[in-house]
């Protein structure tokens, strides 16, 4: 056994030379891409577990994917803003509504950004969150179940991009408009009037502590730039939250070049408690606005979705105090505080040097009014005031930094294909290494928090070319592993994605894992349609709607003969699972089915609709592999001409005596 | 040795992790049961060691045992001899020891891998019962519910 364990290590050592070799001839690949110790590093043998769950955005897949650390395996791909026909979500009666907005069903969006909930500023496990980039949305994820929960729409919003970063209780979640956009009554204007008629929102959404339910608590009417990042102050900082803004030149064409033109840009720093001392005292503004809020039930087994019609505003220009400019160079994306909450890191994807802004020192230049001016009504603050200072020459295009619970900052480095590691008192540039290639965020286990893990970094490149074997055009997205314990950072791995992960958090697998939910208890099943056990199998005429309650447990389904559907009728596959054992789920899928197939757990209740096209007799089976017999579990749906008179019968088990003529 | 102490550490990370799911190498309390098992092959392997069965039936047992059986069991068992995917239940009190009722059905995994009634079961069935995540309580109602199945007042 030990033996064999060891001769596993040094195949994918072996593997790992091999590729040292191979990437020897290629350009901007150094010999030294990994060390001799790495295959151990991230070796997981079988049967045993991951340290981390690595909780990674799917980008234009919609979706969120969960892998372990070290190893880089993934193990489930949660679908979020994205029809996903492998389990019916999108497709099931049961979960349509989720995907309802105010433009009506959106099946796709472009999951961009992961937040994982704190309390403290450290991670507590309950929820993930991730934005919706196109469709404006921000979806809440339940860790214990790692299913969708809620998807709250934002209204006033071109592009959610600036999200969903949370504060240090996750007492909100924010949504930054990427695009400023018109709104309200005046929203049918000439695009060159931009700077008169495009409005910034950023909209600050609550959470409940417990249920974790979203809410919209109000909106924050901004100049009409583009949001990119954001994070919350923590510590000292708490109470402010800082977003990285571009394109405050107004540009509304060929941002590439007109929304380079400055030198600097804003980081935008938002006093919320002073927000919440506004509207305290009554200067909101309700204003109408449609958005849906759509929620999962998990007793129910279903969502609903409520469309809104008015949110809260308030106007910073007017109410002062509330929002600042710092100058920051140049078309900042990342806008990262470290974990003390003092210092507040803007890197600007096209400067050559990474400003560090001090907490402290921003609040004594608001105090002495140390500003250079004013943008669209709201103070800037001069940029000496407010650095703590610069680390110079890190790279080429700083993009976005996390921090280790030593002093250390990581920043990823897009054009210059690299992360570095610089200490954050010091300024000190201490070491970088190469990523394959182009990478875009980074993620450190816990680097956005209070306390960070630490042990690995992760990048998240946007170019793999040559780093896989080729798939066409087409190829995988990569994630590489770096251990960050010692002084040196060290190429750990490479593991493909699905999607384009944008960003990723991941945290210890022990804050998860003892709340995974393994069934669904068929006692609490409060679905409508639910048939808890085989009693209650039946099928429902109403009009043109035939309700089937079907329950499926190994290997059988009830009923699987029914007869008197008759064209012109909406079927509905109400398929209860009566399995109550970990890792049973059934599957439910018919002939000519225009949507999907459905998956069902255990103790669940899942709904597919089906409208039969023609007449005859249709099959209908279990799609997840069960048992031994697990292919024998399928049965018959017959279906008639429109007016005929066949009844409606259903049964299982029952064996006709064909002399009588039943069934003729 | 390196990995060894790596793999040593995450072992002991998660030994309190709760509900962690059986390595090959080490399953939990089967040797304890097993040597229990020896002692009286007839109860069947688990925690249920001595069932106390009274007379008459215990009414609201019997009501809640059938509730249980009708969502959790029905799909499989019939109240007759008939054997669908799993045996009809007719003269199940009879045949088999109530300890070993409720241990096939609260400790189901464990008796398939380990008691020779039960294994013969599932070369008859082919079918592995399914654990039904049934408390030892709703196992004794249904036990009760067996037993007036059986003819029992």
């Amino acid at each position: 056994m030990k033996t064999n364990v060891l001769y596993r290590i040094l195949t994918v050592m072996v593997v790992f030379a091999g590729l040292v070799v191979w990437q020897g001839c290629k350009p901007k690949a150094p010999a030294s891409v990994s060390m001799g110790d790495a295959a151990t590093k991230t070796y997981v043998p079988p049967g045993k577990y991951d340290e981390f769950y690595n909780v990674v955005s799917g980008g234009f897949n919609g979706q969120m994917s969960i892998y372990g650390l070290p190893s880089g395996r993934l193990f489930r791909i949660i679908p979020v803003f994205s029809v996903f026909p492998e389990n019916g979500w999108g497709f099931s009666e049961e979960t349509k509504p989720m995907l309802n907005t105010s433009h009506g069903f959106v099946p796709w969006d472009d999951l961009h950004h992961i937040a994982l909930s704190t309390t403290k500023g450290e991670h507590d496990g309950r929820w993930a969150f991730g934005n919706a980039n196109n469709t404006p949305r921000v979806a809440r994820v339940d860790m214990k179940t790692f299913k969708t929960m809620e998807i709250l729409e934002l209204p006033n919003s071109g592009g959610n991009h600036s999200s969903p970063f949370i504060t240090e209780n996750t007492e909100y979640v924010v949504a930054g408009t990427r695009f400023s956009v018109p709104v309200g009554d005046k929203t049918d204007v000439p695009i060159s009037t931009f700077k008169e008629n495009f409005k910034g929102y950023i909209s600050f959404i609550s959470v409940d502590p417990t249920e974790g339910e979203m809410k919209i608590a109000f909106q924050l009417k901004t100049p009409g730039v583009s949001f990119d990042l954001a994070r919350a102050g923590k510590g000292k900082s708490h109470g402010w939250f800082f977003f990285s803004t571009y394109n405050t030149e107004q540009a509304y064409t060929l941002l590439e070049v007109n929304a380079s033109q400055k030198d600097k840009d804003f980081i935008m720093a938002v006093n919320w408690k002073k927000a919440e001392e506004y509207i305290a005292a009554g200067k909101g503004e309700k204003v109408k606005a449609k958005y849906a809020h759509n929620v999962y039930d998990e007793s129910s087994h279903t969502s609903t979705s409520e469309m809104m019609n008015e949110v809260l505003q308030l106007d910073p220009a007017v109410l002062k105090d509330i929002i600042y400019f710092i100058p920051c160079p140049k078309s900042p994306h990342g806008c990262d505080t470290d974990p003390t909450g003092e210092y507040i890191v803007g890197s600007g994807k096209l400067a050559a040097l990474i400003p560090v802004f001090s907490f402290t020192k921003m609040q004594q230049a608001i105090a002495n009014k140390e500003f250079e001016g004013e943008f669209a009504g709201i103070p800037v603050i001069k940029y000496e005031a407010a650095l703590h200072g610069e680390v110079k020459k890190p790279g080429l295009g700083p993009l976005h930094t996390e921090f280790d619970a030593n002093g250390n900052a990581y920043t990823s480095f897009f054009v210059s294909s690299e992360i570095v590691k610089w200490n954050v008192q010091t300024l000190e540039v201490l070491d970088r290494v190469p990523t394959y290639y182009s990478i875009g965020h980074l993620s450190v286990p816990g680097g956005p928090t209070a306390k960070p893990h630490g042990k690995y970094v992760v990048a998240y490149n946007k170019i793999t070319k040559d780093r896989y074997l080729p798939t066409g055009p087409e190829l995988t997205q990569s994630a590489q592993l770096y251990d960050i314990s010692g002084d040196k950072m060290k190429l750990l791995l490479d593991f493909p994605t699905t999607g384009e992960p944008h960003y990723a958090e991941s945290i210890p697998a022990e804050l998860i894992m003892p709340n995974s939910v393994k069934i669904f208890k068929l006692e609490e099943n409060k679905h409508p349609y639910a048939a808890l056990g085989e009693g209650q199998a039946k099928v429902e005429r109403k009009g043109n709607e035939v309700h089937v309650y079907m329950t499926a447990i190994r290997s059988h389904l009830t009923p699987d003969n029914i007869e008197g559907v008759k064209l012109g009728d909406d079927v509905y596959f109400h398929v209860t699972n009566l399995e109550q054992d970990w890792d049973v789920p059934h599957g439910f899928a018919i002939k000519g089915a225009n949507n999907a197939e459905i998956l069902i757990m255990p103790g669940e209740t899942s709904t597919l609709k089906w409208k039969p096209l023609s007449t005859g007799v249709f099959p209908f089976y279990c799609t997840d592999f069960c048992s031994a017999l697990h292919q024998e579990m399928q049965g018959y749906i017959r279906v008639s001409p429109a007016g005929s008179n066949v009844p409606l019968k259903f049964s299982t088990g029952k064996i006709e005596d064909q002399s009588s003529g039943a069934g003729q | 040795m390196k990995y060894l102490v790596a793999t040593v550490v995450i072992a002991l990370m998660f030994a309190c992790a709760p509900d962690k799911p059986v390595n090959t190498e080490e399953k939990p309390d089967i040797n304890q049961s097993a040597v229990e098992a020896i002692t009286d092959p007839t109860k069947g392997i688990g925690a249920v060691k001595n069932v106390t069965l009274n007379t008459p039936l215990e009414q609201d047992r019997v009501k809640r045992g059938l509730s249980i059986y009708e969502m959790k069991c029905l799909s499989c068992h019939k109240l007759d001899e008939t054997r669908i995917v799993g045996p009809g239940w007719k003269d199940i009190t009879k045949k088999r020891k109530p300890e070993w009722i409720m241990n096939m059905i609260t400790n189901v995994d464990v008796m398939l891998e380990q008691d020779p009634e039960a294994q013969k079961l599932l070369e008859l069935c082919l079918m592995r019962m399914p654990n039904q995540n049934m408390s030892i309580g709703d196992a004794r109602d249904v036990l009760e519910f067996m037993r007036q199945n059986d003819g029992e007042k």
